[in-house]
């Protein structure tokens, strides 16, 4: 049998080719580009080759901002994933609760990033702000603006603040969809609430998790607006994630050719995580099938 | 052990969902409840196991009150319309799941799970996850696992509603004998008339949460001892028609008559229903006794070995089921025949005065 060919449908490809062309592969192809020259100006640029990858990757600054941020990613993740089944199952299932929940839970999530960080930056100070000031009634000595550790921390009690919330959606969204005959079932063999939640609810809230896991890592691994309006990356490095050494590199030194290699290596990690964390749980689901 | 209710009566919010359900069930019966979407089958089965309590009456075990007693206490398993398996365990792991919590010992939940496996035919899937398993394969699983724990009540809501053809009469077919053995007191709620045939046993219907009629199967479907258990107990429902006797004979407010003979003989003087099923009613006269009828076609459905005709005649609409694929055309007139032998009468308040006489044909009743 001929197959039909119907050249129309290319038509109905163009658009988006194009918002693709221009929303990705053009400016990807620009910072290629960047990455393996040195630019004078537009008349004046030279072929280096790997040079600059090999001194973006030599660079210590940037290992320590790696393992910053990586830290970082790994906390907000090892927080807010279970935090957000815990305030998932804590929630109610009908009646009024549920809708003014909702509006709770969707209300930090509504806020501008750049805003988040100026509340948290007027909430965590000890003269004006409440939490700092409590903080400080309390006995303990906190001040972000100079203490690296309490600056990393607000930062990441801000991140849990923030997107804790989309967690508890997911998963609320996930455990809202268990039939109930399957809690009855559960509640006529005699489950304990331990194995509820292992073998019913967990399970059934899998492949919402792995969108909330992948959402929490690329979004965290990749945080910049928070930061930088709370503590502009200081005291010291203490909250200067890969982001914002990105930025300093390309915007307030403009070494265009580092802050371009570095920028593939930075987007090929991302890829690369979510990639293998991806196969992993899909393989895992896999093999437990077999 | 043997379950008796006693004026169980259940309301929610204000709305009556069982209203004065009475009924005992014998050790190893099997009872079909028989009613349509919302009659109140799925709530009764929840109090019955004790998922649920009853506002009002008691729930009695071998004469023992257990009316408050705790689900996980009370030794019951259910099975459910969808197919309600642990997704993240194999089909060995979830059929000795209920053993496993009851602590019997490894040997003894792996003796138990493989003869219920094979009695459910699915013992080559024991490693498989139930989302690997077809529909009927999963709930084969889900009955495996109700039945593995030697429950004494075992209920079963709607379990082949959503499986296909094939599966849902294959296991219809199994399902009586697999539980003929136990003592188990079986309970088996459906909407479908012909299942509940199929299945036998004692069946009760239920309309809008009252329980109509409750006797053994065949005898209920013979008699049906209302209108309304008439209309729950045929598929199609039960063609009706307001008559009166007078003068010797029957009127129908159709305008047709029927004499007073042979099981209709000894209706007193008054206002009847009249209740004929579709199967009863043909487009060739069957008999020197048959009345004819003319109607006008409404609708036909043909469902490949039969059609069931849809007729409307002076504001009264029957269904005539005709063997064979038919194809009358709409808004035709028809002529059809009533067998007046296989009438049903009513009386005025809906019960039953007289049912025709059950007749053996091949074995199997008509």
């Amino acid at each position: 049998m001929n197959k039909i060919t119907n050249n129309k449908a290319w038509f109905l490809v163009l658009p988006v080719f194009f918002i693709v062309a221009i929303s990705a592969i053009i400016p990807l192809m620009t910072v290629v580009n960047y990455s393996v020259q040195d630019i004078f100006d537009p008349q004046t640029r030279f072929f280096v080759g790997t040079e600059w990858f090999e001194q973006v990757l030599g660079d210590s600054r940037l290992h320590d901002a790696l393992i910053r941020q990586i830290i970082y990613t790994l906390s907000v993740l090892f927080i807010e994933i279970p935090l957000g089944i815990a305030v998932a199952l804590t929630l109610p299932r009908k009646g009024w609760g549920v809708s003014a929940s909702m509006v709770l839970l969707a209300l930090p999530l509504l806020i501008p990033w750049n805003v988040v960080g100026t509340i948290w930056q007027i909430f965590g100070r000890a003269d004006i702000g409440l939490g700092g000031y409590l903080i400080n009634l309390m006995g303990i000595d906190y001040n972000y603006a100079q203490n690296p550790m309490d600056a990393w921390l607000t930062v990441l009690v801000m991140d849990v603040w923030h997107w804790t919330s989309l967690i508890v959606l997911l998963c609320y969204a996930g455990l809202r969809s268990i039939p109930d005959a399957y809690y009855q079932a559960a509640k006529i063999d005699g489950a304990s609430r331990w194995a509820v939640f292992r073998f019913i609810q967990l399970p059934k809230m899998q492949s919402v998790l792995v969108i909330g896991v992948l959402l929490r890592f690329m979004d965290s691994f990749m945080i910049y607006t928070e930061p930088f309006v709370l503590t502009g990356g200081g005291p010291g490095n203490a909250t200067t994630f890969l982001s914002q050494f990105l930025t300093r590199m390309a915007v307030g030194q403009f070494d265009l050719g580092p802050a371009a290699a570095f920028s593939l290596v930075y987007f090929l990690i991302i890829l690369l995580v979510c990639w293998v964390f991806y196969t992993v749980v899909m393989n895992a689901g896999k093999q437990g099938e077999q | 052990m043997t379950l008796t209710l006693e004026n169980i009566t259940k309301t929610v919010g204000g709305e009556t969902h069982i209203d004065d359900v009475s009924m005992t069930l014998e050790p190893g019966s099997f009872n079909v409840l028989l009613g349509r979407t919302l009659a109140g089958k799925t709530t009764l089965m929840r109090i019955m196991a004790g998922l649920e309590p009853p506002t009002k009456g008691r729930i009695l075990v071998d004469n023992a009150d257990v009316t408050g007693m705790a689900v996980q206490k009370r030794n019951v398993a259910m099975v459910y319309q969808q197919f309600i398996n642990y997704p993240s365990m194999t089909v060995f792991d979830n059929i000795a799941s209920p053993l496993k919590l009851q602590r019997v010992d490894k040997a003894e939940i792996e003796k138990r799970v493989r003869s219920t496996a094979e009695l459910m035919h699915i013992e080559h899937l024991l490693d498989r996850l139930p989302q690997e398993l077809s529909g009927g394969q999963q709930q084969r699983t889900a009955m495996a696992r109700a039945m593995v724990k030697d429950c004494k009540l075992l209920l079963l809501d709607e379990p082949l509603v959503n499986l296909d053809y094939k599966l849902r009469e294959e296991l219809r077919e199994e399902i009586p004998n697999l539980l003929a053995e136990r003592d188990t007191i079986v309970v088996y709620a459906t909407t479908e008339p012909m299942e509940a045939l199929l299945l036998g046993g004692k069946c009760a219907v239920m309309h809008e949460g009252r329980m109509t009629q409750f006797g053994p199967t065949t005898q209920v479907y013979h008699n049906p001892a209302s209108v309304e258990t008439g209309l729950i107990f045929s598929d199609p429902p039960i063609n009706l028609v307001e008559a009166e006797v007078r003068d010797g004979a029957i009127f129908m407010k159709s305008g047709h008559q029927v004499p007073l003979s042979g099981h209709l003989a000894n209706l007193g003087n008054g206002q009847y229903t009249l209740g004929i099923r579709a199967n009863h009613l043909s487009v060739d006269p069957t008999g020197d006794d048959t009345v004819a009828m003319q109607g006008q076609v409404e609708l036909a459905e043909i469902t490949g070995s039969e059609t069931f005709v849809h007729v409307h005649f002076n504001d009264v609409s029957w269904v005539i089921q005709e063997e064979g694929v038919h194809n009358p055309r709409l808004g035709e007139a028809t002529q059809f025949y009533v067998d007046p032998t296989r009438l049903f009468a009513f009386d005025a308040n809906g019960a039953l005065v007289a049912a025709p006489p059950v007749e053996i044909t091949n074995g199997k009743a008509a």
